[in-house]
């Protein structure tokens, strides 16, 4: 018995009313864990019930604590007929079940009913004992930490970082079950939140059980994506980077006992908890034999593969699920083959990081993506998921070849999706191909780090641009020179890649947000020939999208894409393309040539006018994005350069493949065959269109920058001001004649214009940015077009943004405020000097018991008030108090960056990971379907702040919206919205405060001391 | 393409104090597009007719949605929904409850049921205040009434706690929930040169001076009260009743002659208008005191400030009293009242006196 759950109902407040006659509720709850159920007693006629209730205890399983949601529901009692449901709560009890995050959750939830929305919100404590387990078979996995940040948690320290976990977990969708016929929306709805609720909570656990086993104890770049299915089921999966984190302030005294192996970095037990019994996998599991099968040597390393295998095959027995079963024959044949690197014995040497330690990223190759058309059928087994697992492995298998092609062992800023229109599923993956340090990696080799050492004594910034792959054995035509950094190695003309612009790179100017946008037509078919249809098309989609993003890089006069997001979005009658990236002019790349344009009837004299017009068009907005962005690169002499290179015709790194429900892999090469790379010639009108595209791309008005990266490379002076916000659109095509042409032009209008919206709306906000601007296109129905965006509005302070800071030690500052830890603890690491991370160690602490000391108790001192003068409705007790100023609601920020600009991030609490369905049949009463979507995401907003502020936190960062399906039906006035959200839950601290803090004498830190009393009894 | 849908919504709401000037004012989405195109915001920011349009849809929704909540702002304060600043809090709670001069003066003293609501189309065409906006403001005014129509202590100290006001505007309200309560006349035509100013100036020593809660000092925590109607929305019954004592002054001819002849004394040479006061002071001061002897009659409290201007302001004007006169002349007129050895209501009279005197002084302007 691992675990005892404890929950106290404390009050409730502003309840909807219930009896008509009285104008009252007669208010009860109904507490249910697993399959057990309290209830507090009525509390009559109030809508300010106060039910204070005993704790009630529920012992569980600690795999039941991990998968089950805690589900609170308040209830009308009704003497003559069935009560009435008030709504519900869904707490994720996650977080309390590692001894780091948070100890309890306590504050108020606002009561959700999948009709009504938000009705009142009750007030819960909960808590949790957690016993001490040395079962070796067992199935929970408490103790994993789960980051959605795809960077090394701010407070965090990574000692090792181990590599791609990946689950799946499916089940039929309660919605499409028999039963739905006869049941109530209300009813359907429930089934279906619980039921991804436990899913979710299920497939973190598996998740977390692979961590264990590699010998990790956390997750960075945690992605979870719910797939619908529909008929076919319900398709839950998940991601991650496994990783041995070190929390930076209680390490201080546990690293001299273990400093002793830290040179190979293979061997750092779990050091950041303060009692060792906790840990569920403590030091003395049978696990531990298998971690000499990763020593660092080499001759040991050639074996590991297979034990590897087996180490993942063990769980698949126990746990009835699972994707180890992928794991076949072939590929540990072809695993065998390679040995050079570390990295190839992985089966998917992938990182759904995007941002890296310092040293840790050597070379990037390019992006890497592969997508394949399947058709779903119905899952016969649920518990053996082999055929969605399959297709994933394919993909990523196919991947792994991508990268190999282009000299890389591994594939970073990894991501994966879908797009499902009725039968057909679109799955995508895409990643950056690189070449990492295995410093960092568990079975790190010598020869990887006397190589990072020559790396050391390149200037730093460019190395990452430097090519992985053979010069003379090049993987497709490339257009290489010698680097502009460092003139010692080759670099290509252009950079794609998925990740964030790494911290050391040099750039010249600003960057900003390239967008390409492409519609294409498609005849409604059905089941393989529709696939058929879909799977021809891709290519030319894949094409033109890289095309549109080429031009328009060139356009704006930059040489580099980073955060780049393809994605391919399947609808009845047509295909949708967004990429999304963020350009910049990188300094080790050379200085991109412009566009040519080229007719096809030289003789005619009218049309070379009109093309030497545009010709004068395109040039001159070449030359004022160079001004708007800053972008003046020193000149340099061609013969510094070196060997002119004599092909100029590169045009990508892009490396790509299709395959459809059969294994063929088709590879494309985009260098756009013989074309000249900069030329565009205008043969058609379609080309004509793509010219005028290009034009049409108005650049944000002044004051504004957009990026859809972390940062925006070129601004370094944020100031407090965030503004978190999520814009949807939907748009009807007018039906009568769609080509391809007015569609891309619907298309891109309606992206152009939502972006200008948000330009006026954030007015008042410049000088501003924004951050980590992501579109997500759907096609629900056959002429609806669905755009989102969410996006974060970060201010910056003007004066200092004038001074363009050229050296590099200043644009490697640009992240300082936020990151200059991480910037400053791995040197310290490097040279396994444990004392070394002493230094910031007692700031630290001091920063915890404070912070633990502002922050928790600001929920918990809300509760308290209120428990201390019951409110009757309408009662105050301050006389004369200044309008407004006694708010008891407290400020939740919400960002979908991984920090928070101008604070620190003190405490991570947990992961935040939510899903809602929102029904109405009163559509036109509630405002409309913007009416309705607007309240809906307003509600999940406000749930995710009051989760946040339960677990004592004050921010959600790295937020993200995954998902947003939205369905109408206005002839009957209904509409169906799910949304899911996911971030991880801080508290940080201002670090204009933070000075105060450190003044102060340390609070005792009571923190540690509880969570540590807690488990012991 | 049309949008079928469009909406934007931030983690903090965002609330765009000229739009929301514009939906309080009670323009319609496609007026208020048109308003904001002429203020020339296009050009300022560059922006389409489109954006514009999106963002007032926008703004409009947000505000419908809040709406509810500022009905009981300090639901607005602990609701969860809407992430807003403290300070933008107090800014829609004020602005939503603040209300036209021209308005609140056709509705001042009138009874805020439905049936008055039905002449709101009325008000709005004689205004010139969109109908919308004259039935929130009358709505806002109706809810406060019931909220604080029953409550013990301090009028404008409930208003300001059930409502989140501002000091100002509070006592504003209480201003309007007296009127409303008392149903003092003051659509009168020969009333229609007050100002709301005025009469919430009135309203407050009125308030201050003539409700039960005004006897003795209020202390900070309300202590339980033994009198039912002891509130600041009704005048002192008790008050009223004894202020018939008063008839005495004018009643008694040797004391109306003695009061006269103290005035005249002390003013004499000091008023520009000294003849004329001397002529008219009987009048004047039979006026004033009949006003305080008849208050017992609801009628005559409906008319108290019909009656003033009749038998005091309009007296005076007629013969061009200058206002430092006046004042001369009141403060004379209450303070010579102690010298009259006859009379024993002294404090009835001050507590009668100190409140009309300054409720004259402000009413005699043009």
């Amino acid at each position: 018995m691992p675990g005892k759950l404890k929950v106290k109902i404390v009050a409730g407040r502003h309840l909807p009313v219930m009896d008509r006659a009285s104008d009252l509720t007669d208010a009860f709850v109904e507490v249910k864990f697993g399959n057990m159920t309290f209830k507090t007693d009525v509390y009559h006629k109030s809508l300010n019930p106060q039910w204070n209730s005993e704790w009630f205890k529920f012992e569980v399983d600690d795999e039941d604590l991990q998968d089950e949601p805690l589900q609170i529901t308040v209830l009308d009692h009704d003497t003559y007929s069935a009560n009435d449901a008030i709504g519900k709560v869904y707490i994720d009890i996650d977080p309390l079940l590692y001894s780091e995050a948070a100890t309890v959750i306590s504050g108020w939830f606002p009561i959700y009913d999948t009709i009504h929305g938000i009705r009142g919100e009750i007030n819960v404590v909960v808590k949790v004992d957690l016993f001490n387990d040395l079962n070796r078979f067992r199935q929970s996995s408490c103790g994993v930490k789960f980051f959605c940040t795809t960077s090394i948690p701010k407070c965090y320290r990574a000692v090792i970082i181990h590599g791609f976990v990946e689950e799946l977990v499916v089940n039929e969708d309660p919605e499409y079950q028999w039963i739905d016929r006869i049941r109530t929306p209300r009813a359907s709805n429930e089934a279906r939140q619980r039921l991804i609720s436990l899913m979710s909570g299920e497939l973190q656990r598996k998740i977390g059980l692979k961590v264990l086993e590699m010998r990790g104890n956390a997750v960075v770049g945690y992605l979870q994506c719910f797939d619908l299915e529909g008929e076919s089921g319900l398709v839950v999966r998940a991601i991650g980077t496994a990783c041995t984190l070190d929390k930076l302030s209680s390490t201080a005294a546990f690293l001299p006992a273990c400093n002793s192996p830290s040179k190979e970095m293979k061997e750092i037990p779990f050091n950041e908890d303060p009692n060792p019994n906790t840990h569920s996998s403590g030091p003395s599991t049978p696990l531990k034999n298998q971690t000499y099968s990763f020593s660092p040597s080499k001759s040991y390393s050639r074996q590991s593969s297979s034990s590897d295998t087996d180490l993942s095959l063990t769980p698949k027995t126990g746990m009835g699920s699972g994707s180890a079963g992928k794991e076949g024959g072939p590929f540990k044949a072809l695993l065998r083959q390679q040995t050079q690197s570390a990295l190839e014995q992985r089966e998917f040497p992938f990182f759904t990081l995007t941002a890296f330690p310092p040293g840790f990223l050597v070379h990037v190759g390019g992006v890497v993506s592969a997508r394949s058309v399947k058709l779903l059928d119905r899952i016969h087994n649920p518990d053996e998921p082999e055929t969605r697992d399959a297709w994933w492995a394919e993909i990523r298998q196919e991947i792994k070849s991508h990268a190999k092609a282009l000299g890389c062992h591994a594939v970073v800023g990894y991501s994966e999706s879908t797009s499902i229109c009725e039968e057909v599923c679109i799955l995508s993956a895409s990643g950056t191909a690189a070449v990492l340090n295995p410093r960092f990696l568990q079975d790190g080799t010598v020869e990887g780090c006397l190589e990072q050492r020559q790396e050391e004594n390149l200037p730093a910034g460019c190395g990452f641009c430097h090519i992985p792959y053979d010069e003379l054995n090049m993987p497709f035509p490339a257009h290489l020179t010698y680097c502009y950094s460092c003139r010692k190695q080759k670099v290509p003309d252009v950079l794609f890649t998925t990740i964030d612009l790494p911290t050391d790179a040099t750039v010249i100017g600003k960057g900003c947000l390239i967008q390409a946008r492409l519609c294409r037509l498609k005849k409604k078919a059905q089941a393989e020939a529709n696939a058929t249809a879909i799977s021809n098309l891709l290519p030319f989609m894949e094409y033109e999208v890289h095309t549109q993003l080429m031009n328009k890089l060139k356009l704006k006069g930059m040489n580099a894409l980073f955060g780049l997001r393809i994605q391919i979005t399947v609808g009845e009658n047509m295909l949708m393309g967004l990429a999304s990236a963020t350009g910049v002019y990188l300094t080790a790349l050379p200085t991109p040539g412009g566009i040519q344009i080229a007719g096809k009837t030289p003789n005619d004299g009218s049309y070379e006018q009109h093309i030497s017009h545009m010709q004068k068009k395109i040039n001159d907005t070449i030359a004022k994005n160079k001004e708007l962005y800053e972008i003046n690169p020193p000149e340099i002499p061609e013969e510094i350069i070196g060997s002119p290179i004599p092909e100029p015709r590169q045009r990508s790194r892009l490396l790509r493949s299709q395959s459809e429900s059969s294994d063929e892999v088709i590879e494309l090469d985009l260098s756009h065959g013989k074309k000249d790379a900069f030329v565009l010639e205008i043969d058609d009108t379609d080309a004509m269109e793509d010219v005028h595209s290009l034009l049409t791309d108005v650049p944000p008005p002044s004051g504004f920058y957009s990026c859809n990266t972390e940062i925006m490379p070129g601004i370094n002076n944020w100031t407090s001001e965030i503004q978190m916000f999520t814009s949807v659109r939907v748009s009807r095509l007018s039906n009568i004649n769609l080509t391809n042409q007015t569609l891309n032009k619907n298309f891109n209008d309606l992206c152009e214009n939502l972006l200008k919206s948000l330009y006026f709306k954030l007015r008042s906000m410049i000088p501003c940015c924004l951050c980590h601007v992501n579109f997500t296109v759907s096609l629900p129905e056959d002429e609806l077009i669905q755009v989102t965006v969410t996006a974060v509005a970060i201010t910056f302070d003007k004066h200092q943004a004038v001074q363009t800071t050229k050296t590099h030690v200043e644009k490697s500052l640009q992240r300082a405020s936020t990151d200059n830890e991480e910037l400053l603890q791995f040197p310290l690491e490097l040279c396994t000097d444990s004392l070394g991370s002493h230094p910031f160690s007692p700031a630290k602490e001091h920063l915890e018991s404070a912070s633990s000391n502002s922050g928790i108790p600001a929920a918990q001192r809300a509760v308290s008030v209120e428990k201390a003068s019951p409110l009757t409705e309408g009662h105050f007790r301050q006389r004369s108090a200044p309008a407004c100023a006694n708010s008891t609601v407290g400020v939740v920020k919400m960002t979908p960056l991984s920090f928070i600009p101008g604070a620190k991030i003190t405490k991570y609490l947990g992961i935040i990971n939510m899903f809602f369905i929102r029904e109405t049949t009163s559509l036109r009463e509630e405002g409309g379907v913007s009416g309705f979507l607007h309240a809906f995401i307003a509600e999940v907003f406000a749930m995710v702040r009051a989760h946040v502020a339960a677990l004592g936190g004050n921010a959600v960062v790295s937020y993200i919206m995954k998902q947003c399906v939205f369905m109408e039906n206005p002839n009957k006035n209904q509409a169906q919205c799910l949304i899911n959200v996911s971030g991880d839950a801080v508290i940080f601290v201002r670090e204009s405060e933070l000075e105060i803090i450190s003044t102060q004498q340390p609070i005792a830190s009571c923190q540690p001391a509880c969570g540590g009393g807690e488990i012991a009894t | 393409m049309t949008n079928e849908l469009d909406i934007f919504v931030g983690n903090t709401t965002l609330i765009d104090e000229d739009v929301y000037r514009l939906w309080l004012d009670g323009y319609s989405v496609s007026d208020a597009v048109g308003l904001r195109v002429r203020s020339g915001i296009l050009e300022q920011t560059g922006a389409t007719a489109g954006v514009l349009q999106s963002d007032t849809m926008d703004h409009y929704r947000t505000f419908h949605m809040l709406e509810r909540l500022l009905h009981t702002p300090p639901k607005l304060l602990h609701q969860l929904v809407f992430q807003i600043p403290p300070s933008r809090q107090a800014l829609l709670i004020e602005r939503y409850y603040a209300f036209d001069e021209a308005f609140v003066r056709e509705v001042l003293g009138k009874k805020l049921s439905k049936g008055t609501k039905k002449d709101l189309d009325d008000i709005s065409t004689k205004t010139g205040v969109t109908l919308k906006s004259c039935r929130r403001q009358f709505d806002n005014f109706k809810r406060v009434f019931k909220v604080v129509e029953e409550m013990r202590g301090s009028l404008a100290g409930n208003i300001q706690q059930h409502f989140l006001l501002s000091d100002r505007l509070a006592r504003d309200y209480a201003a309007v929930v007296f009127f409303a309560n008392n149903r003092f006349e003051t659509g009168k035509k020969k009333l229609q040169y007050l100002t709301f100013g005025d009469l919430a100036f009135c309203a407050e020593l009125m308030i201050q001076n003539w409700t039960p809660g005004a006897v003795g000092e209020q202390p900070p925590d309300p202590p339980p009260y033994s009198q039912v109607d002891d509130m600041d929305v009704d005048l002192d019954k008790e008050f009223l009743q004894d202020l018939k004592e008063l008839k005495v002054l004018v009643a008694d001819k040797d004391l109306l002659d003695l009061h006269k002849s103290l005035v005249c004394t002390a003013l004499r040479g000091k008023l520009s208008v000294f003849p004329e006061m001397e002529a008219n002071f009987k009048n004047l001061s039979r006026g004033l005191v009949n006003i305080a002897s008849k208050l017992t009659h609801t009628k005559d409290v409906r008319d108290l400030f019909v009656d003033l201007v009749e038998k005091f302001i309009e007296p005076c004007r007629s013969d061009r009293w200058p206002l430092n006169d006046v004042r001369l002349f009141l403060n004379q007129y209450s303070a010579s009242v102690h010298s009259l050895d006859g009379f024993r209501h002294q404090a009835l009279w001050d507590r009668y006196m100190v409140t009309l005197r300054s409720c004259l002084l402000r009413m005699y302007h043009d």
